[in-house]
């Protein structure tokens, strides 16, 4: 009775699967053809992807005067994007690292897909600080290399720099957490690839991976090392994004609460865009057999936790900016000033889909709905746009002086790039999709028989 | 070694192969590998393989990214070019440390995470351009297949083989 799971637990997988049910179910999309449906969204998403080459191409050739910025307001779409689209690749791996560290097997079915969207979102957030430079070809400047101006070294104090180490850290350590679990899947696609292409092309990706006793031990600790390396690595990404407007003296971003705060409003974005696109995949690629209801509503009880997280300290602070008195206080982003001033719109925004919205979740019948789980992420994706947008633009619209006040409005390159971004991220998720095992199907065999639907009947009819 | 026959054996249960190993373990004969297309807990222990190090490199891995992160941080920002930056004292690592414990902390996980990785596919010999070496591709489909050398044993072996389970057994010339 190794595989013993309590009968209250709801199974994980449904239907009656054997351990060939499963490759054939993961290894379908993938040797299928594509149907119409895809190859709409990927030529909507390509020509998004294209417009926003576009832009920074436009922007690289004439300067960082083609956005809406001013002497005033530096930073605004570009870092709301950046910080938007780090803040969504949280999830991937908290998912695969967190929740392994707690033992939920229920990660199994949508880590693979979550990580993926980790790496996707970070290569877009990565383009932003990129092109905000102005001359990406000087990139490698924020690397620690003695230059041609003297040995004058990059700046170890600014959190500026902390990011760059942050980010590729994540970046990579994400990546090879990532391309070590697919081994054993491309393993599989490989083997039962028909077409001499395909074989020679699995083969490739999947490093040559055999399935000895041995591996599959040293495979199981290296997971474990990495989910204990990822989980402080992903906490430490958004708390040093938050640094960055933390350890300003800005009013409105210097504040003590924002490494925590950032922290679970990423959890929060992530796990939203997670179910954004698992809503969807689930149901082009027939999957619906191994990401269940019961997935959904645990990401979506994530979702009130990590969401109440943000509600508190968004009434922290708009408490904390009344309480102090200070005029220069009224016009952070969440108080009375920027509820009631010609920002209202974003705050309100902000209120709508990232506070109200989501407390629909503590229905049962709502936070077990696929329609409506997939209609909530979206409003909180949106939310959480606004959220950077707020602590940006409103901030910096109003300094201490009045001669300083300037309301930022975002030209054509501003939104292009943002909408170029959103195309290039499901560019690479369609591509994903079709090629890569979307499901961790060796780790979704080893649950099979303890949470399987068909077993865990069984089980129970023996008992009585 | 020269040309020798071996025996597979395949399993279509990680339960039975589980009991297979430690039956044929305790019939005295040495198992020379077992293919699974997923990680069955506690065959390792029953094939009687040692217990991986891999965590205690990543560990060593971690206080080298520690290491370099402190020389690098000293070097630069201490020994070689320090700059008054917002009033930080740059004229000693330790009263500026605080601000550098994100860069620590970063090349700790950096380091330990890589070069565990990298000692992974070393040690486990796998890497792009890699041919693979399981003998039938339904490993990595459902079925669990055990490697067992023969010494003129044909027969024993077969019938130990078949009482634990296998759904096939196939002898072949392995070189």
């Amino acid at each position: 009775m190794s595989h013993y799971e309590a009968p209250i637990r709801e199974p994980l997988i449904l239907g009656h699967k054997s351990y060939h049910d499963i490759t054939e179910d993961i290894a379908k999309p993938i040797e299928g053809k594509a149907n119409k449906n895809w190859y709409i969204a990927f030529y909507i998403s390509l020509s998004a992807m294209l417009w926003g080459f576009g832009c920074i191409f436009y922007t690289v050739g004439t300067g960082i005067g083609v956005w809406g910025l001013s002497k005033n307001i530096g930073w605004a779409w570009d870092i709301t994007n950046f910080v938007w689209w780090v803040g969504i690749g949280h999830a991937g791996t908290l998912i695969s690292a967190v929740l392994l560290l707690f033992r939920q097997k229920w990660r199994m079915a949508i880590n693979r897909s979550a990580e993926a969207m980790t790496i996707f979102a970070v290569f877009q957030a990565g383009l932003f600080p990129i092109i905000h430079m102005g001359r990406p070809w000087n990139g490698y400047w924020v690397l620690p290399i003695p230059n041609q101006f003297g040995s004058l070294w990059v700046n170890f104090n600014s959190p500026l720099l902390w990011d760059v180490f942050a980010i590729s850290t994540y970046l990579s350590v994400s990546l090879v957490f990532w391309w070590t679990g697919l081994l054993p899947d491309f393993a599989m696609i490989r083997d039962r690839a028909v077409k001499p292409f395909q074989k020679k092309i699995y083969s490739l990706l999947s490093f040559g991976w055999s399935g000895r006793a041995k591996d599959w031990q040293r495979f199981e600790e290296v997971s474990l090392v990495l989910a204990g390396l990822a989980t402080p690595l992903v906490l430490s990404v958004h708390t040093i994004v938050s640094m960055d407007f933390a350890t300003s003296i800005n009013p409105g971003w210097h504040s003590t609460i924002f490494p925590p705060y950032f922290v679970a409003g990423a959890i929060f974005s992530g796990f939203a865009m997670v179910q954004t696109l698992l809503g969807i995949m689930r149901k082009v690629t027939n999957l619906e057999a191994y990401i269940t209801r019961l997935h959904v509503e645990y990401m979506n009880i994530v979702i009130i936790l990590t969401g109440g997280i943000v509600a508190v300290a968004y009434a922290t602070e708009f408490f904390i900016a009344w309480y102090t008195g200070s005029q220069y206080e009224d016009y952070t982003y969440l108080s009375v000033g920027s509820a009631t001033g010609p920002y209202a719109w974003a705050f309100w925004s902000l209120i709508i889909f990232n506070i109200l919205t989501p407390q629909l979740l503590w229905i049962k019948k709502i936070r077990r709905s696929f329609i409506w789980s997939f209609l909530i992420s979206i409003a909180i994706n949106i939310g959480m746009w606004f959220e950077r947008f707020d602590i940006i633009a409103i901030v910096l619209s109003k300094g201490h002086l009045p001669s300083t006040w300037w309301r930022f409005e975002p030209t054509f390159v501003d939104v292009g790039i943002f909408i170029g971004t959103i195309g290039f991220f499901f560019v690479l998720f369609l591509l994903y999709a079709r090629t890569f095992p979307v499901i961790a199907q060796a780790e979704v065999k080893t649950i099979l028989k303890s949470s399987g639907e068909s077993y865990k009947k069984l089980r129970d009819d023996n008992h009585e | 070694m020269s040309s020798s026959k071996v025996i597979h054996a395949f399993y279509n249960d990680d339960e039975v192969v589980l009991d297979a190993v430690k039956k044929v373990k305790a019939a005295n004969h040495h198992i020379e590998e077992v293919f699974c297309p997923f990680p069955v807990h506690g065959l390792d222990k029953a094939m009687g393989l040692a217990p991986t190090r891999i965590a205690i490199t990543s560990f060593m891995y971690g206080i080298t990214g520690l290491s370099i992160a402190i020389w690098l941080t000293y070097y630069t920002m201490i020994a070689d070019w320090p700059q008054d930056i917002g009033g930080k004292p740059s004229f000693s690592w330790a009263e500026n440390m605080p601000a550098f414990v994100p860069i620590m902390f970063e090349l700790t996980v950096f380091f330990a995470a890589h070069l565990m990785v990298i000692t992974f596919y070393m040690r486990s010999r796998i890497w792009p351009f890699k041919a693979a070496e399981n003998p039938d591709p339904r490993t990595t489909d459902d079925h669990f297949l055990m490697e067992i050398e023969l010494h003129d044993n044909e027969e024993e072996l077969t019938t130990l083989l078949n009482e634990t389970g296998a759904v096939e057994i196939n002898v072949v010339d392995k070189h």
